[in-house]
């Protein structure tokens, strides 16, 4: 049944749903009201897991690692700074295999100060290891959090997740929104299942360190589970669709791209945006359409390019920055290596950093920079102040 | 698809009156969109929130540039900020006040004053406008019913507080039913 939420507690409906055991998250902005509402529901008994209250984001997660490796299902969320201060561990949980999902929701890096969103945050965190996907919409980012914590602990993958939305545009708007029933939830995510745990009866070690004859191996497992997740996250995306009506079975999603000349590409809440703009111009005759990511690692290459084909201009909208890279952000130079076509013009337009609003217009003016070959650029800087 | 802007200053419910605005709306039988103007709230400072009505899903995410419709819940507003930036011909705008509006309104644009302020006080014994503005609000932009409104009202305050505060939005929707 549809109801108007907030994001955050949309997604903290999810999270409560999904029977977490353990919760550690440090307050920052604007991950704020998922763990504000996390927080009151374990101390009305509404969640049963514990939630365990530390004094940084780095503790907070160091925490879920440990209670992770004891074999519970954990759940943590931050933003920005906070998943900045988690990067040693955020590199443990991934390299131990712990299952941890992790709400990022989106915001800008300092310095300088910014609390607004961009999606410089979780792509900083790129090699990080851990699974990353990103919601357009509340409802998506309420139903990607049911699906990470299927895939994550799924033997064939075991590893932790960031479900991305963007902070504010997503985080703090009410929409309609439909909260899976619990039932339903427990037939999809059944009890986890810990490959492995630390027992007192049973004792291993994790995190030990390994010696150049073995670090190597570790990481190609690694690697080799990143790659098994594309089909994990398939079939549990056809899954989801069938017990919930909603189908999230590609790491991929077209719009309005049969026919079209011009692709636009992006990650999150933008998309809505952008396709605004596209059944404008459209109207107005330009063949254009977008190419959602949904998943950006594990990047899905091959399903991008086969939904591309045919396309000789594409224009990514990056909300993130890569200093010195040719094309200036990250999913440009992940996008301009999937198509791997020197007929076909790949273009970066950086936009939306620290919450600079992207309009309709802002599309408008990317597709006709792409149509005449102007790109790898900013777009909408304020030249008076540079 | 229709617009809301709400000009209000920190402290006085702009963000929760756009959240019960698209609540209702949504009760009303419209897909409803609403979200704060994502600044660093102080108690007393500008700031704004928004709200989207439309028959179809709203996929747009940007702010809110040229409204259909503007609530200004405090009239000294109208000297620091403009809240009449972008508004549509045949837009409404909603101010609470005293006093006459002086400050001169673009072409095409209906502007009702009252005194919400008045009201609040009488009602909530506080000057706590935003429920009071919501009635007035669905009594001149008909995007809201009152039932679904008193319904979302009292789905946020309870007891008396959620009486009072429904009574309060029935008197503002009575005054100003048919006012534009």
């Amino acid at each position: 049944m549809l109801q108007i939420l907030e994001g955050s507690v949309a997604v903290a409906e999810a999270v409560k749903r999904c029977k977490p055991d353990v919760i550690s998250a440090y307050p920052i902005t604007p991950q704020t009201h998922i763990v504000e509402r996390l927080a009151e529901m374990a101390a009305d008994g509404e969640v049963e897991g514990e939630y365990i209250c530390v004094e940084s984001e780095f503790s907070a997660l160091s925490a879920c690692l440990g209670a992770s490796a004891a074999g519970s299902r954990v759940y943590s969320a931050t933003s920005a700074q906070g998943l900045i201060l988690m990067a040693e561990v955020c590199f443990n949980v991934s390299g131990m295999r712990q299952p941890i999902v992790m709400t990022i929701a989106n915001r800008a890096l300092g310095a300088p100060l910014s609390i607004w969103n961009d999606q410089q945050d979780s792509l900083a965190l790129r090699d990080s290891g851990w699974i990353q996907i990103y919601a357009e919409d509340v409802q998506e980012a309420t139903d990607l959090h049911f699906i990470a914590y299927k895939v994550c602990e799924d033997h064939r993958v075991l590893l932790p997740a960031f479900v991305c939305f963007d902070g504010f545009i997503l985080s703090h708007t009410y929409e309609p929104v439909d909260i899976p029933d619990q039932a339903l939830v427990d037939k999809y995510l059944p009890a986890f299942k810990p490959y492995n745990m630390l027992d007192a009866k049973n004792p291993l070690s994790m995190g030990m360190y390994a010696t150049p004859d073995y670090y190597h191996e570790f990481r190609y497992e690694h690697e080799m589970a990143m790659r098994r997740s594309a089909d994990v996250l398939r079939e549990a995306g056809a899954e989801f669709g069938k017990i919930f009506g909603r189908d999230y079975s590609k790491l991929v999603e077209g719009y309005r791209l049969e026919d079209a000349e011009i692709a636009l590409i992006a990650l999150g809440s933008v998309c809505g945006t952008i396709k605004d703009a596209i059944d404008e111009m459209r109207e107005a005759g330009i063949k254009v359409g977008l190419l959602k990511l949904r998943a950006f690692r594990p990047f899905p290459a091959d399903e991008l390019k086969q939904a591309l084909q045919g396309i000789k201009k594409i224009a990514i909208v990056e909300k993130n920055l890569s200093p010195g890279s040719r094309m200036l952000g990250a999913v440009g130079l992940e996008v301009k290596d999937a198509i791997n076509d020197s007929s076909v013009s790949v273009l970066s337009y950086v936009t939306g950093l620290g919450g600079r609003d992207i309009r309709k217009q802002s599309i408008h003016d990317i597709v006709d920079a792409c149509r005449e070959g102007k790109g790898d650029m900013f777009y909408g800087l304020r030249e008076e102040i540079l | 698809m229709r617009e809301l802007r709400i000009h209000g200053r920190g402290g006085q419910g702009s963000v929760t009156a756009a959240e019960l605005i698209a609540i209702a709306a949504f009760k009303s039988g419209v897909q409803a969109q609403a979200f704060p103007a994502f600044g660093v709230e102080r108690r007393g400072a500008p700031v704004q929130a928004f709200v989207r009505f439309s028959d179809k899903k709203i996929r747009l995410r940007s702010q809110i540039y040229q409204p259909n419709y503007v609530i200004v819940q405090d009239s000294t507003l109208i000297a620091d900020v403009n809240v009449f930036a972008g508004i549509q011909e045949g837009g409404i705008v909603l101010v609470n006040t005293e006093r006459e509006i002086k400050q001169s309104v673009p072409e095409g644009v209906k502007v009702v004053a009252f005194d919400a302020t008045k009201i609040a006080l009488e009602e909530l014994g506080l000057p706590i406008t935003n429920t009071t503005l919501l009635g007035a609000f669905a009594a001149v932009s008909g995007e809201i019913t009152l039932d679904a409104l008193s319904e979302a009202l009292s789905e946020r305050f309870t007891g008396t507080l959620a009486e009072k505060n429904i009574k309060a939005a029935t008197i503002a929707y009575n005054m100003l039913k048919g006012e534009a």
